[in-house]
């Protein structure tokens, strides 16, 4: 404790605290803020497909969307969002709502495959909708990269950004990261326009520019970064970041070690 | 310098010709260091110095054989990194720290080798002595008064009159930085007109297919542009046609639409607006359609496409121009006449 | 010089000197070296901000170079066969499709484009914080005003070599930034529309701007900065360094190394530094990635579009800027672009270039200064630039608000109407707080003169009473302590004199009064002789007081022959001798 107390009064100690401070309240809000609602447990079921879904539909979904499915003031109607719709929001964990937002945020699914799937067959049971693309229409293997690189870029990057890491919208919401979007969800996205995200159809859009997109994404997913560290694909801003803390702190630490007197 | 620097307690100072100007410090303490003191550690210090130019000749070494080694596109999973370029990272570190190492010797050799005893200089007057200023006085005045400066009223009137405007051509030139053929429109009028007018096909971007109503659903988008644009692209050799006509068609349900530019602009809820940011030009397609805000990613402008594309948020002026549409006999969606205001930035003749 | 040295011992130090002799017969070389070989240099670290930039941008120059062998400054559309994939095929300009062979085809191609754009950003970053340096220690003042004007039109240079050189690559990205630049040509009154044709030979883009551009970036831009960067060191060598003050440091002498050989090996050394940290930086962080951003077209656009980081607070003026547009008689003003993209910058770089000036008229101040101010002296100038500092980081913030609300779950609507708001009120709070910290500090400075430094030792007195152990101050920190010179403010002018005459200046020289006033007012003065004899009176009777303690500390063993005393019984009197020497000088 001496050590400490006849320390106490030097500048040093005073960006220490400083520091220390910053980090604290940085741990404390990033712990409140990676609260993710635990898990629920999925029971099989004997019913028919459609049944089922029924039941899951009444039990987790009909307090927002009504009992019939056709909306109230907290979600919006169902009837005809198609079997796509469903399967997008609830197999990325948009749905069930985790809390009310401007935004529902993608986390970890509440239903599992059946059960999703069975929410799927009711909803798509009570108007026909945009179904669910087959392996066939996500099947990317001979589509054109550079070609879809170019949809991407016209249809895509003015809200995914160019590297597909999201970008910012009005009022707080937000285009999401593609980085772990699957071809499936890209898919039934492009079809469904999920909550802000526009409808792209199929005769302005047709399967094949969707495959060359989805293609592309699949690319940036998996690209190396031949420049060395990727700072997050986000653009000049990181990188100013990067600049201004890394690489200035370290000229400037060795300008210190140079006008330091040797021992 | 290994002679030097053990001898305990060397400065600059003690060595340093009267003439250099300089002379040691006379109130600051010397505290030798442990290698003016200690050979071993003289010697401990020489070495690092020496090792550390020698690495760098090591990395040069290395560098080669990597330039020739690998592959251009070949990658390398780094830990932190990623999966990353492997040519690049290999070049760059072996370069850097070939380069970082000559440094660093050079000034560990400064810090733990040289003398380290701070000298004093002298700063001198930096105006000069009265004589000089005199001097130069008397030599400017000799030389006004041989040339006549003073005298010749005329000559030096006219003098300063060339020296004006002799650099004029060299600006008037500058004109023809942009040739314009004679009778090409004034800038105010290129920038007010586009190359849609009454009957333009409105096709896909970058696909350039017609598109009929029904291939837009209600909260659909997609980014269009006039039917003879490609043709346009490639006669002109140039981009211009495109920064001014590009487009988004949006769908909303009819009953959604609160107010447009002009009656009957829709198609059956379909408007047709600008893609070009009246703020600062940046092309906009960021939009919701659940709001039916158009958000601007370069500075943020929002605009209500519901609402006549009037500015919601943001620095932009000016509502975005709306383009009125119908379709043809063929069911094609066309524009029904040229945009009715300018797209894209404000200018000063704009009005 | 020029006969056989006895001290040459090897054949190459024999060849140098031949060397030596033969250019000085012919251009009186040794003359200089005679006098500079010699010269000292004032060693602290921040006096290498500067070299930081400089040596960047020799860095900057060497990559350059590397890159004109490559690269096409042409806006004729190709189509990209390189080896990039995701690209193949696609329509593109030359310009662009060279930047993608750079980086892709050209062995350590991407390496030199990295490090060409990595030591531009540091160069822009060094240059910004040497001026920091600069300001907030008055080297500024006389006699440098001049290089500091140098230095204000150094930065703008810079930071037009940085946006010319960014535009390059015809990427899309960079493309934005062109239309951007473009719309605020465009909104300049009478001129703009006109200006805009001529800069990009007709509408936008056009297909002259990128070679029009690339003459600028590689032989305008760079050309005068070598030229401006050579008068600024001439003028760094002439003047001679500034220095902080320090033991034997005074206005009238330099306190260092010598050039050769203790200045020459660190400055050289430290130039191999800068050049190593860039190429590491360079190998192994991106930046830029072009082949992400795609061709350039006028009808596409990222989210996520942002300048390089020292446009970052244009960029953000113009988002925060309210949307104000006046037309008049037919015409269009829009101050939404012309007050932050014109008038604002115009405003901020000419107040920056006139500072020197504005400072030593307002406090009428003449004197040469070598010896630098430590900021805590001067709390209205370095007030006034933490204010410029927090101006510009809010104005930074506004450039990144999307990324902000993004990665903090905030929205861009708020963080734009926060900086609305905060852009008129932080900044004049920095001001205060600042300024009020500086006061404190010289408080402390002055009690540190009278009572020495407080050493967080606290003893029991045997009566039970509680006492922190107070020592002087070393002769370092007595030395930078007692440098501060103590200004008196300018005297209010008189209105009209005894014979009744108004005075002609008098609202300009009452406005003056009043700014001098405002500088240096509230500062705290150093302590008189008088008070430091009092102090000493005071320490005297309090040591005397004390001094059956020394006899009880001494004995106590906690205290780990630290040897400190209550009041170090010679303190008053070191203080004070030191004090009178300073003084004198």
């Amino acid at each position: 404790m001496k050590f400490l107390a006849a320390r106490r009064r030097q500048p040093v100690v005073a960006l220490a605290m400083l520091l220390f401070a910053l980090v604290a309240v940085g741990g404390v809000y990033a712990a409140v803020g990676t609260v993710r609602p635990a898990e629920a447990a999925g029971a099989a079921s004997s019913e028919t497909q459609v049944e089922m879904g029924k039941q899951l539909y009444l039990e987790g979904c009909s307090s927002c969307h009504s009992l019939q499915a056709q909306g109230s003031t907290n979600g919006p109607t169902l009837i005809g969002v198609g079997a796509a719709a469903v399967d997008f929001q609830v197999a990325t964990g948009r749905m069930p709502l985790a809390a009310p937002g401007v935004q529902a945020a993608a986390g970890p699914p509440q239903y599992n495959k059946e059960e999703t799937a069975a929410l799927a067959a009711y909803v798509s049971s009570l108007a026909p909708g945009p179904a669910i693309p087959n392996a066939e229409q996500v099947d990317f293997g001979s589509a054109d990269v550079a070609e879809g690189g170019v949809l991407f870029r016209v249809n895509c990057q003015q809200c995914h950004q160019a590297a597909g890491q999201g970008g910012a919208l009005t009022q707080g919401k937000y285009a999401p990261s593609l980085m772990n979007a699957t071809p499936v969800q890209m898919y039934e996205a492009m079809i469904t326009g999920p909550q802000s995200m526009p409808v792209f159809s199929d005769s302005t859009l047709p399967e094949e520019d969707k495959k060359a997109i989805i293609a592309y994404v699949d690319y940036l997913q998996n690209a190396a970064d031949p420049g060395g560290l990727s700072l997050g694909r986000l653009g000049p801003v990181t990188e100013g970041l990067f600049l201004w803390t890394a690489v200035f702190g370290a000229l400037i630490a060795v300008a210190i070690w140079v006008g330091i007197k040797a021992r | 310098m290994t002679e030097i620097s053990t001898g305990p307690g060397t400065g600059a100072g003690e060595h340093a010709p009267a003439k250099l100007g300089y002379s040691p410090v006379a109130d600051i303490p010397h505290r030798p260091r442990v290698a003016d003191t200690d050979p071993k550690a003289a010697r401990r210090a020489e070495r690092q110095v020496s090792s550390m130019f020698m690495l760098s000749m090591l990395f040069v070494v290395l560098f080669i054989i990597a330039f020739v080694a690998i592959d251009k596109s070949a990658n390398v999973y780094l830990p932190v990194f990623g999966v990353v370029g492997a040519m690049n990272i290999t070049l760059g570190f072996t370069m850097g720290a070939a380069i970082f190492l000559i440094g660093a010797g050079a000034i560990q050799w400064a810090k733990k080798l040289m003398p380290d005893v701070e000298v004093v200089q002298e700063r001198h007057d930096l105006s000069s002595p009265a004589e000089a200023t005199g001097e130069a006085a008397a030599n400017y005045e000799r030389g006004k008064e041989e040339s006549g400066f003073a005298r010749f009223k005329i000559i030096r009137r006219t003098l300063i009159g060339a020296m004006v405007l002799f650099p004029i051509p060299l600006i008037v030139m500058l004109r023809d930085l942009w040739i314009s053929p004679p009778g090409s429109p004034s800038p105010s009028e290129l920038l007010t007109t586009t190359l849609w007018k009454d009957g333009t096909r409105v096709v896909t971007d970058p696909t350039y297919l017609p598109i009929r109503p029904e291939d837009i659903p209600v909260g659909g988008l997609v980014s269009a542009a006039p039917a003879d644009l490609e043709e346009v692209q490639i006669a002109e050799g140039n981009l211009n046609a495109r920064a001014k006509a590009a487009i988004i068609l949006v769908r909303m349900d009819p009953a959604d639409i609160v107010s447009q530019q002009g009656d009957g602009w829709d198609y059956q809820g379909i408007v047709a607006y600008s893609k070009i940011c009246t703020h600062v030009g940046c092309p906009i397609a960021l939009y919701e359609q659940r709001t039916h805000h158009l958000l601007c990613p370069c500075h943020q402008s929002t605009f209500d496409l519901a609402d006549s594309g009037n500015v919601v948020f943001g620095p932009a002026a000016r509502r975005m121009p709306q383009l009125p549409i119908g379709v043809d006999v063929e069911g094609f969606i066309v524009a029904k006449a040229p945009f009715a205001e300018p797209v894209g930035p404000s200018f000063w003749e704009r009005g | 010089m020029s006969t056989t040295n006895p001290t040459v011992s090897s054949p190459i130090e024999a060849a140098g000197e031949g060397v030596a002799t033969y250019v000085d017969q012919r251009v009186g070389s040794n003359k200089f070296l005679s006098r500079n070989l010699g010269k000292v240099f004032p060693d602290h670290w921040s006096f290498m901000l500067g070299e930081i930039a400089l040596y960047s941008f020799i860095v900057v120059l060497l990559s350059g170079v590397y890159l004109t062998l490559f690269y096409k400054a042409s806006m004729v559309e190709v189509i990209y066969d390189g080896s990039y994939v995701p690209l193949k095929g696609i329509e593109m300009s030359e310009a662009y499709s060279s930047s993608l062979d750079i980086s892709f085809d050209v062995r350590g191609g991407l390496l030199i484009r990295q490090m060409h754009h990595w030591a531009a950003l540091i160069f822009i970053a060094a240059i910004a914080v040497h001026m920091f340096r600069v300001f907030f220690t008055g080297a500024f003042r006389k006699p440098r005003e001049f290089n500091w004007i140098i230095g204000v039109g150094l930065a703008t240079l810079a930071l037009a070599a940085g946006f010319s050189g960014y535009s390059l690559p015809d990427d899309l990205l960079s493309g934005t930034g062109l239309q951007i630049a473009r719309g605020i040509v465009q909104s300049i009154p009478i001129v703009g529309t006109w200006g805009a044709f001529l800069l990009f030979g007709g509408e936008y883009p056009g297909t002259d701007f990128i070679s029009r551009l690339y003459g600028i970036h590689i032989l305008l831009v760079p050309g005068l900065i070598l030229a401006l960067v050579t008068v600024h060191l001439m003028l760094v060598w002439t003047q001679k360094h500034t220095q902080f003050p320090g033991p034997g440091r005074t206005n009238s002498n330099v306190v260092g190394y010598p050039l050769m050989p203790v200045y020459m090996a660190k400055a050289g050394g430290f130039f191999f530094i800068v050049f190593g940290v860039c190429t590491l930086i360079a190998g192994l962080v991106t930046l830029n990635p072009i082949w992400i951003f795609g061709p350039y077209t006028p009808d596409q656009v990222s989210a996520g579009s942002q300048p390089d980081w020292y446009i970052g607070w244009l960029d953000g003026a113009l988002r925060i800027m309210p949307n104000i547009e006046t037309y008049l008689f037919g015409y269009t003003i829009s101050w939404n672009i012309l007050i932050p993209a014109v008038i604002m910058p115009g405003i901020v770089f000419t107040a920056l270039a006139l500072y020197p000036f504005l400072e030593a008229w307002v406090t009428g101040d003449k004197r040469e200064h070598h010896l630098l101010d430590r900021p805590r002296n001067n709390p209205t100038r370095t007030g006034i630039g933490v204010m410029a500092i927090t101006f510009y980081g809010l104005l930074w913030i506004g450039g990144g608000n999307d990324i902000i609300a993004t990665s903090f779950n905030l929205t861009i609507n708020s963080i734009t109407w926060f900086l609305r708001l905060t852009i008129f009120v932080l900044p004049p709070i920095a001001f205060v707080v600042t300024r009020r910290i500086c006061l404190a500090l010289q408080r402390r400075d002055r009690d540190k003169l009278l009572h020495g430094y407080e050493t967080g030792r606290v003893l029991r007195l045997p009566h039970g009473e509680f006492i922190e152990v107070h020592e002087p101050i070393n002769y370092k920190e007595m030395a930078v302590i007692t440098s501060k010179t103590d200004i008196t403010p300018l005297p209010a002018p008189v209105k009209v004199d005894a014979d009744g005459v108004a005075n002609p200046y008098y609202r300009l020289k009452s406005m003056r009064a009043k700014l001098s006033h405002f500088f240096y007012a509230e500062n705290i003065a150093k302590p008189t002789a008088a008070e430091i004899e009092a102090a000493q009176h005071h320490v005297a009777h309090d040591a005397a007081l004390e001094a059956p303690l020394h006899a009880y500390e001494d004995a106590d063993e906690l205290r780990n022959g630290h040897g400190g005393v209550l009041h170090h019984l010679g303190m008053a009197d070191t203080n004070s001798k030191q004090f009178a020497e300073r003084t004198e000088q």
